[in-house]
């Protein structure tokens, strides 16, 4: 939906936190690609909701279970606790309303799954401080006009957000540039300079 | 020349080219009119081979117009299957694979019971003493037919618009019977809209002095004048405004100037002219009737008390809905309505949205996108139920 799908390290380290035999909401399910790796490596039985019909028509034309929607507007649709997982990758960024989203993210699923680019990385840090224009990485490839990233946050940003809405994070995983998982033992601050990528495991 | 073609459909009402099941007084069907209809029969065709488990059966079903020849040469028009473009051997829908069934719905004129059909108790046809037949009853005398064949669930049933209905009447009704559904440009109700439309074609035909009250036959006539027109008029909301403009534009039929007169100056004209005349060669005037009057009738979520969620409640089906850009019949949100509704009942859905000018009846056409993605929602239910490629 709004990543290069080519340069998704994230999708692993999300189906890594699915066990086998979930019911799972991938809500921007882009080309398939996280549904259909969960299907054939995790028995899971997967649905998505995509925004663009061409990702859509993708997706269904590969056997998988995608209806063209869109989460700002199509999530109430879906009833309370309907879904093990809801997964929410790299879409967060694009939704108009990232709060609202979130709360339904938790309302359907008995967990929640995010990942988003993180806007706190040193890259996007430095390329605002010495270059003072809008940051352009191999993550976030877009120039500030054609972008469909309208709500960018850090991943202290997040957090803060989460218990905003009193949700608890099981767990979470930042990744570095080269797509390795920042140790654990690091504190927020560390992850949110070095962390790319971010991945949250919440619940309500 | 009308009393012969008459008399040629008469046959096919009665006695098909079909195979034909034939229900007698003791299994009469229960109509939602709060009559019985009895005796009655079903004509039909299959293709393929139903295999020992009886798990590879896909039922098809069959548009307003349409009948039970979907995948082989209409007997009446001589034309090939209505939907052989999909169905057949090595086809999207393999009948090397699946056992497919293909029924003219109650109330049709290919020979199921409808009004064409003999009433048995005045020797004449039903014409208008048929009761009216409801889109429940057509599913009703379909599951006869599957019974008939031993099979306790369908692998997979699927239709467009008028055929839709059925298939959403289907998983609502009978959800344990279909494994797969798979409706098509179309929707869970009647928009005033669509029932509009029809009422002006029943009009048509109505005001055609020969239909006498529904008793042509009994005058050797047939309202074709009546009829022609409702198809014509028909016909344009299967298509959509730039597909008649690609096709057509303004040009003129066999002639270089306007002939300032009433003839079919435009390409157009002569086009539907041809549409409505060849359809009264193969269609009941009176079943025209009846078949627009179920598609009237159909208010799944009425059914429900309002809540279109309530017809779907604890589905196990797998559903694949499909829409098309340009079918101002049955658009998009018509389709949408259904998949909020199946997702509040946490049902697994696919919802594809087809970008095409060719309207309504793209349904009907070569749509590769419509084929992968029924290829795509075909092939993983097969892989759920356990059929073997």
């Amino acid at each position: 939906m709004s990543v290069n799908r080519d340069q998704r390290v994230d999708l692993e380290v999300v189906a890594n936190l699915i066990p086998p035999r979930s019911r799972v909401l991938d809500v921007g399910s882009g080309d398939g690609s996280l549904l259909e790796l969960l299907r054939d490596t995790k028995q899971v039985d997967g649905r998505g909701l995509e925004l663009s019909q061409r990702g859509v028509n993708e997706c269904v034309a590969r056997g998988l279970s995608v209806i063209q929607g869109d989460a700002d507007t199509d999530l109430e649709f879906y009833p309370d606790k309907g879904f093990d997982f809801v997964v929410l990758s790299q879409t967060l960024q694009a939704t108009r309303n990232p709060k609202l989203v979130l709360d339904e993210l938790l309302r359907i699923g008995d967990r929640a799954i995010v990942s988003f680019p993180n806007f706190g990385h040193w890259r996007v840090r430095a390329s605002l401080f010495f270059n003072g224009r809008m940051p352009v990485t191999k993550d976030l490839p877009y120039s500030w006009y054609d972008t469909p990233n309208i709500h960018f946050c850090a991943i202290r940003d997040f957090v803060n957000l989460c218990d905003e809405l009193g949700a608890t994070v099981e767990k979470a995983t930042a990744l570095d540039a080269a797509g390795q998982k920042i140790g654990l033992s690091m504190p927020w601050w560390f992850w949110n300079f070095f962390g790319q990528q971010a991945v949250f495991l919440l619940r309500r | 020349m009308a009393a012969l073609r008459a008399g040629k459909t008469n046959n096919e009402a009665d006695n098909p080219s079909s195979p034909v099941l034939r229900f007698g007084v003791d299994q009469p069907l229960k109509l939602d009119a709060g009559t019985l209809l009895s005796p009655f029969q079903i004509a039909y065709q299959t293709y393929g081979t139903l295999n020992d488990a009886r798990s590879n059966a896909i039922l098809v079903c069959h548009a307003l117009t349409g009948d039970q020849h979907v995948a082989n040469t209409n007997p009446v028009t001589g034309k090939p299957g209505w939907w052989e473009v999909l169905i057949g051997p090595g086809k999207i829908i393999d009948t090397n694979r699946f056992f497919v069934i293909c029924s003219n719905v109650i109330g049709g004129c290919l020979g199921s019971t409808g009004p064409a059909s003999t009433n048995p108790a005045t020797g004449r046809p039903y014409g208008l003493d048929l009761p009216i037949i409801t889109i429940p009853d057509m599913v009703r005398a379909q599951q006869m037919l599957v019974d008939h064949f031993g099979i306790e669930k369908l692998f997979c049933v699927l239709g467009g618009s008028m055929g839709g209905m059925q298939v959403l009447e289907w998983a609502s009704s009978y959800p344990e019977r279909v494994f797969a559904a798979l409706p098509i440009a179309t929707g869970a109700r009647h928009s005033s809209q669509n029932i509009a439309f029809h009422e002006v074609g029943r009009q048509a035909v109505m005001a055609d002095p020969d239909w006498h009250g529904g008793k042509y036959f009994d005058y050797g006539k047939r309202p074709e004048k009546g009829l022609a027109v409702a198809r014509m008029a028909a016909h344009i909301t299967y298509l959509s405004e730039a597909a008649l403009h690609r096709k057509f534009g303004r040009n003129l039929q066999d002639r270089e100037a306007l002939t300032f007169g009433f003839d079919a100056d435009f390409q157009i004209e002569s086009y539907l002219r041809h549409q409505g005349m060849t359809f009264v060669d193969r269609f009941d005037a009176n079943s025209y009737l009846y078949m627009t009057r179920s598609m009237d009738y159909f208010d799944l979520a009425a059914d429900h008390g309002g809540r279109l969620a309530d017809a779907f409640a604890g589905t196990k089906t797998r559903f694949c809905l499909v829409s098309f850009t340009s079918d101002w019949l049955f658009p998009t949100e018509e389709s949408r309505t259904i998949v909020h509704a199946l997702n509040a009942a946490g049902a697994s859905v696919s919802f594809v949205e087809i970008e095409t000018d060719r309207g309504h009846d793209a349904f009907l056409l070569d749509e590769p996108e419509l084929f992968a993605a029924i290829n795509g929602f075909i092939g993983s239910a097969a892989r759920a139920r356990g059929l073997s490629a």
